[in-house]
């Protein structure tokens, strides 16, 4: 009976320096620090405000020397970062979670990227683009403004389709008209999905239909992201999303009642998607 | 073959290990989860009376040999909690409720309008050091409050009643023979121990942020394993063991200074849900190699 490691593991945050904070649009920054953090597209970390909360962020940006956040300013936490100033220190503990990860077959794939959703996809894009995987990205956001990341998905050799529901940028729609388009068009292997729940929804069911395996982020209330406290379990698996997802297949997928329909919130009362 | 079954006044579990309050446990199918990973039964997260949103996060972290936490009972409330754990066969193993109150009125409450035929047992929680107007922090962890709690709920409920108390009150024999006298079947020992603190220096501010928490973990056990040893000798009911199993000879420690069967919570921290049948494993092998057929004939043999 070997314990001892077992008994390595030693989640708890480090207090690291901001980098560098760059402003995306209007409510969204990207935090930088220079720290090696070995994450995989898809994972995410917990920030902690000493004497404010914690809670979770997907990685946006690794590259081995330093890392990023794309953090929306939604509420009372993110407010409390905001105030945040290059130089002054949060709390980091990850990376967590399962990443996206490569299909051996998947060589014509579709990413749906909404909102900071597009980060982890991009960073995916770019490794999966190198190993000689085609990418079809589809980027969407209610108006230009809100659009992310458009200058870094520019320089990436994937074939990019950018809708806004307005038309004010790209063309008008949502993203699932893209995927229609490009299913009419073409074979495709893989979807990866990263957004809204609501979308995420909406992209399965097309899948669903079209026969397409999908990998798709599902986001839930977290607190330890390590798999202990059970906020984050999803009914239909009973399975923590902080450890076993936040990427689930559609395999997983099929199998959990509430995608689409509701979460939980911090004291497990269920809340429905509207 | 030797047999790993085991009984804890009148629930017959196919093994020893239980799933502890607060670790998963807040949906059903969490539970669900917890017993296809081996668990041989389970209690859901503590419920009180109105939905409580628990403090801040950091609720919990890792030490040295150890876990803290602070999450101050965050749970939908009576009502809500009724809903979730219904048709509570599917979960494949005995679910056993887990219920706190401010006070034996509102413990005798929750008895009354929470528990329903289909828990296998419940446990009243005495015993949280860091949750004002609850356990410790509100004076339940003394053999006076032990007494009026158990016989409040003993009134309410003929379901198989356990009290969870903690590593803090001493004597620990006397907090344990009040409730035995007050009609418990059998003592869950130990919640967490403490509350401890521990700073992170950059910061200069404690991690947890309620500032304190419970001690959980392997750092528990000898602690955990001496409380079993001072209760056995004090009580005729059985005492289900709990305070940093994580492997088979952790286990097999409980069993050997009084417990009848152990709760894992932390170790689901260190080996994953896959804990439950690891230990198992591991309790079957030493089993096998020293020759013992049944559990019972390891209960108690340190202290004879
Ligand atoms: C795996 C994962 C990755 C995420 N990645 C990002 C990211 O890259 N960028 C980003 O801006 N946001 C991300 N989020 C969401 C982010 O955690 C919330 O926006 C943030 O917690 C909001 O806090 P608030 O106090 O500012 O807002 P609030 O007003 O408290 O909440 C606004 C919304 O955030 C959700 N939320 C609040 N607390 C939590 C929590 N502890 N866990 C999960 N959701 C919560 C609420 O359900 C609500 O929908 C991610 C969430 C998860 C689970
Ligand atoms: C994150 C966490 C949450 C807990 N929540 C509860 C709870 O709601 N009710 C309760 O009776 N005990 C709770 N406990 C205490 C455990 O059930 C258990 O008694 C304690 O952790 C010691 O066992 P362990 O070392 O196996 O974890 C909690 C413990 C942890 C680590
Ligand atoms: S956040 Fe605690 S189990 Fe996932």
């Amino acid at each position: 009976m070997k314990i001892e490691n077992y008994l390595d593991k030693l989640d708890k945050p480090i207090m690291l320096k901001i980098a560098d904070r760059v402003k995306e649009t209007s409510n969204v920054d990207t935090f930088y620090f220079n720290y090696c953090l070995n994450s995989q597209p898809g994972q995410f970390v917990m920030l902690w405000l000493p004497g404010i909360n914690e809670k979770p962020f997907s990685i946006a940006y690794d590259t081995g020397e330093l890392f990023g956040l794309a953090i929306a300013q939604v509420g009372a936490f993110t407010e409390e970062l905001f105030q945040k100033k290059v130089g002054e220190r949060v709390g980091i503990r990850g990376p967590y979670g399962r990443p996206f990860w490569k299909e051996k077959d998947a060589k014509n794939v579709v990413m749906v990227g909404g909102g900071y959703g597009v980060a982890p996809l991009a960073t995916l894009a770019e490794e999966l683009t190198t190993k000689g995987v085609k990418v079809h990205f589809i980027n969407g956001a209610r108006s230009k403004g809100l659009l992310l990341f458009t200058d870094r998905l520019k320089q990436l050799d994937v074939k990019l389709y950018t809708t806004t529901n307005d038309g004010s940028y790209g063309e008008k729609g949502i993203v699932t008209d893209s995927f229609k388009k490009i299913l009419k068009q073409e074979k495709i292997d893989l979807v990866y999905c990263c957004g809204k729940e609501q979308m995420e929804k909406a992209m399965f069911d097309l899948c669903e239909e079209a026969g397409v395996n999908a990998q798709i982020s599902v986001e839930r209330y977290m607190k330890c992201g390590i798999g202990i406290c059970g906020a984050c379990s999803v009914d239909g698996t009973g399975a923590p999303t902080c450890q076993k997802g936040p990427v689930l297949e559609s395999a997983t997928l099929r199998k959990i009642t509430e995608f689409g329909k509701y979460h939980r919130g911090g004291s497990g009362k269920k809340e429905y998607f509207r | 073959m030797v047999d790993i079954t085991a009984n804890i006044a009148g629930l017959k579990l196919k093994n020893p290990t239980i799933l502890a309050s607060g670790i998963l446990g807040v949906t059903k199918d969490s539970l669900k989860y917890a017993v296809q990973n081996g668990a041989g039964a389970c209690i859901i997260k503590s419920i009180s009376r109105e939905e409580r949103k628990g403090h801040n996060a950091p609720n919990m972290h890792a030490i040295e040999g150890g876990f803290m936490n602070a999450v101050g009972y965050s749970n939908p409330g009576l009502e809500k909690a009724k809903e979730e754990f219904q048709n509570l066969k599917e979960v494949g193993a005995p679910v056993i409720a887990s219920i706190i109150g401010q006070d034996a009125d509102e413990f005798g409450y929750m008895a009354e309008k929470f528990l329903s035929d289909e828990f296998a047992a419940v446990e009243a929680v005495l015993s949280c050091p860091h949750t004002p107007g609850y356990g410790t922090l509100a004076g339940q962890g003394t053999p006076q409050a032990t007494e009026e709690i158990t016989k409040k709920v003993r009134s309410k409920t003929k379901l198989p009643l356990f009290i969870k108390i903690s590593p803090e009150s001493q004597p620990i024999g006397e907090i344990a023979r009040a409730a035995e006298a007050a009609g418990a079947d059998a003592i869950t020992a130990v919640n967490t121990m403490g509350p401890g603190i521990h700073l992170d220096i950059y910061a200069r501010k404690p991690v947890l942020h309620f500032g304190r928490g419970g001690v959980s973990g392997p750092a528990l056990r000898p602690i955990a394993v001496r409380c079993i040893s001072d209760i056995y000798q004090s009580v005729k009911i059985p005492i289900i063991g709990c305070g940093g199993v994580t492997t088979g000879r952790d286990a097999i420690e409980m069993f050997m200074v009084g417990a009848s069967t152990v709760q894992i919570g932390t170790g689901v921290y260190y080996r994953g849900p896959e804990v439950f049948q690891l230990v198992c494993d591991e309790i079957k092998a030493f089993m096998e190699e020293e020759g013992f057929k049944d559990i019972k004939e390891m209960v108690g043999v340190a202290n004879n």
